[in-house]
């Protein structure tokens, strides 16, 4: 009896730890950026208003409410700046995501069905670029990508170019740097899903008439679906919302939003309307996420 | 025990008459196996095996693990392509020809269902390949089905059905394409033993409605015989023997295949005299010389093993009165009752255990034999069987 009680308080505190480090590092934090994202900037320390005064009681509070609105909400989506850098912030990972795909499934199909006593290794190799620092290798690229960099010289020293191209502060070298750098989190889950493909399962396939081609597009693809759909968000989320790879190898008139947020924050000082952006960037992230759950689920229930 | 059925009378086309086209040689077999070897790397998986599979024929590989039965089978469906020797189908040689352009369709045993897909969108795969029009498919579809009993399970998914359903399923769908052999892979091996037996006559039914040449593979012996018009016996790649279950079963052609099929007292012995159609025979373990009728050549010296099936040794408190019978005396080690039958293991006054079985003809007994009792053990000469090999 007791035994039984004290298990199910067990079950409960070991549900309860993620759900308390979700309330103090992501609630409670977000709370906080939505109340400065209804406040007014000012000259002062910290650079917001109104803040909380519970020492004036009842009178304190509701003067605070009042002071707080939504007019920071309509600047920016009144400014077409903001919505650009949204609309390109989402365009790059879009594309980025795309390409990962395209290099991806490959890399982790073939991972799949290599020989098993290889697959240790080919892991190990995938994973291998983290033990450098990100930071370190975005830096990498900037001499690679540089006008007297690495690619330049190839090209012009082999006479394919008669000059040097600008590739560097260019969206292009933005979407080579995610894929660069993202690459691991779609190749990790995409093989999680093939390694799981039952072999017998394409065998079936081809012996109902279906030639390998067709077999992979109805059999292998739509049951890879899920790692696809895990390693894209991982890489499109992130993506969105990068801010070292933009600034590193982005030019000027890369406008991702996680730069318009730290220029926000910085250089202007204006921290109502970061957290509007950083608000604004939530919804535009989890919108689609809830959508897409629901979906899933929804599609479950019709089977049974 | 062995539910070897008759199937002398296969009632195909509604005419009753002998099918054992094996036996007419003006018939070509649908399938054959030419001189057909497979190895992998080292490992001989069949060696140079010759097969001739007729059409309408029910055909069982049977043999233990490893011995190269689904190998076979997989050549045929194209998975594998042989190292020596010819798979043909009709007259065509299937050399080269892909698994996805060869008109065999195969069950398998995992059943390799496709998960992401609905009952109905598994079966309807093999149709949809052959671009036949939406109308057929789906009345072909909903036909097998029904004949499958599944009628009604079309929307749900692999994962929504018990095992015995997903049988069905993956039965359905090597089926509706309507192969011209059907290959079954251990298909009841995942089954419990009700449903399968229930699912070994459904099966056998379906083959003779259909018309359609099963080969099945299995390493269950009263699977095959239960179902199989004949057993290929295999072992280490090759086959050890071939024909009917009777056949198999009271003709055993080795040891080997006499102790994998059923169960079985192997007596070796010494071949002492030929008397008429009796050879007799002198072993270490009984006393009085053993007397079994064969027709084989046996010479006077050869070491020969006598096979006997523990149903045809009976089992006695009294010494038997008939003279011709063989008989040996012993003591009851141990009885396995198992409703029908019960089976004794009687250890000799040798030391060796024998097995004897008993049907179960009444529910009570006025002098039942229980452990420890003194028994005599009898046999006619036409029970065993004489195995040089």
């Amino acid at each position: 009896m007791s035994n039984e009680a004290s298990a199910s308080r067990g079950r409960a505190l070991v549900v309860l730890v993620p759900y308390l480090w979700l309330l103090f590092f992501f609630l409670v934090p977000f709370l906080i950026v939505f109340k400065i994202s209804l406040s007014d900037d000012v000259l002062a320390q910290p650079p917001y208003a109104p803040v909380l005064d519970l020492s004036a009681g009842w009178d304190g509070i509701r003067e605070f409410v009042a002071a707080l609105d939504f007019e920071n909400y309509a600047f920016v989506l009144g400014d077409s700046l903001y919505v650009q850098s949204y609309l390109q912030s989402l365009g790059i990972a879009a594309f980025s995501t795309l390409i990962l795909i395209l290099i991806g499934f490959p890399i982790a199909y073939g991972m799949a069905r290599s020989p098993r006593s290889w697959r240790p290794l080919l892991l190990m190799l995938v994973i291998l670029p983290f033990w450098t620092s990100f930071l370190i290798r975005v830096y990498a690229w900037m001499g690679i990508l540089a006008r007297e960099g690495l690619v330049n010289q190839v090209l012009v020293g082999t006479g394919i170019l008669s000059q040097p191209v600008e590739i560097l502060a260019t969206n292009s070298a933005v979407v080579l740097g995610i894929v660069y750098s993202y690459l691991p989190f779609m190749v990790l889950p995409l093989y999680a899903a093939l390694d799981r493909l039952d072999e017998s399962l394409l065998e079936a396939a081809a012996d109902l008439g279906a030639p390998p081609w067709k077999s992979f597009w109805l059999i292998t693809f739509p049951l890879a679906m899920p790692g696809l759909i895990a390693g894209s968000l991982l890489c499109f989320i992130p993506a969105v919302g990068e801010f070292v790879i933009p600034d590193l190898l982005g030019g000027s008139d890369t406008l991702m939003i996680g730069r318009t947020l730290w220029t926000e924050f910085f250089s202007n000082r204006s921290w109502s309307i970061a957290s509007v952006i950083a608000v604004f960037l939530l919804i535009v992230l989890v919108v689609p996420m809830v959508l897409y759950q629901n979906l899933q689920a929804r599609s479950l229930e019709a089977g049974k | 025990m062995n539910v070897a059925l008759d199937r002398e009378q296969k009632p195909a086309n509604g005419t009753r008459q002998e099918f054992a086209p094996w036996k007419d040689p003006s018939q070509r077999p649908l399938v054959r196996f030419e001189g057909v070897t497979k190895r992998f790397g080292e490992v001989t998986a069949v060696d140079g095996l010759s097969l001739g599979i007729y059409e309408r024929e029910f055909f069982a590989l049977l043999g233990p693990s490893g011995c190269g039965k689904t190998t076979l089978m997989r050549m045929l469906a194209g998975f594998e392509e042989p190292t020596k020797g010819r798979v043909l189908l009709g007259e065509q040689d299937l050399a080269g020809v892909p698994p996805y352009r060869r008109p065999v369709n195969m069950m398998f045993q995992s059943y390799a269902l496709f998960p992401h897909m609905s009952v109905r969108d598994n079966v309807a795969f093999g149709l949809k390949q052959d671009r036949l029009p939406k109308s057929e498919i789906a009345a072909r579809v909903a036909e097998v089905l029904r004949l499958v009993k599944l009628s009604g399970f079309e929307r749900r998914k692999p994962d929504q059905l018990s095992g015995g359903q997903r049988q069905r399923v993956a039965l359905a769908r090597s089926l509706v394409k309507r192969p011209k052999v059907l290959l079954l892979d251990e298909p009841l091996a995942a089954l419990d033993k009700k449903l399968r037996e229930e699912t070994q006559f459904e099966l056998m039914e379906l083959q003779s409605s259909l018309g359609m040449t099963f080969m099945m593979v299995t390493h269950d012996q009263e699977e095959a015989m239960a179902v199989a018009d004949r057993i290929a016996v295999m072992n280490h790649g090759c086959i050890v023997q071939m024909g009917t279950p009777a056949e198999i079963y009271e003709q055993p052609a080795t040891r080997y295949v006499a102790d994998f099929i059923g169960d079985v007292n192997l007596i070796e012995a010494k071949v002492t005299a030929r008397d008429g159609r009796n050879v007799v025979m002198q072993s270490g373990i009984i006393a009085a010389p053993l007397r079994a009728a064969s027709d084989a050549e046996v010479a006077v010296g050869a070491d020969v093993a006598l096979a006997l099936r523990p149903e045809k040794v009976k089992i006695t408190v009294r010494k038997p009165a008939d003279a011709t019978e063989n008989f040996t005396r012993g003591t009851v080690a141990g009885i396995a009752y198992l409703g029908d039958f019960s089976i004794f293991q009687v250890r000799l006054e040798s030391g060796q255990v024998f097995k004897a079985a008993r049907p179960n003809v009444t529910r009570f007994t006025d002098q039942p034999i229980t452990w420890d009792d003194r028994v005599f053990l009898s046999w006619s000469p036409e029970a065993g069987v004489v195995l040089t090999q």
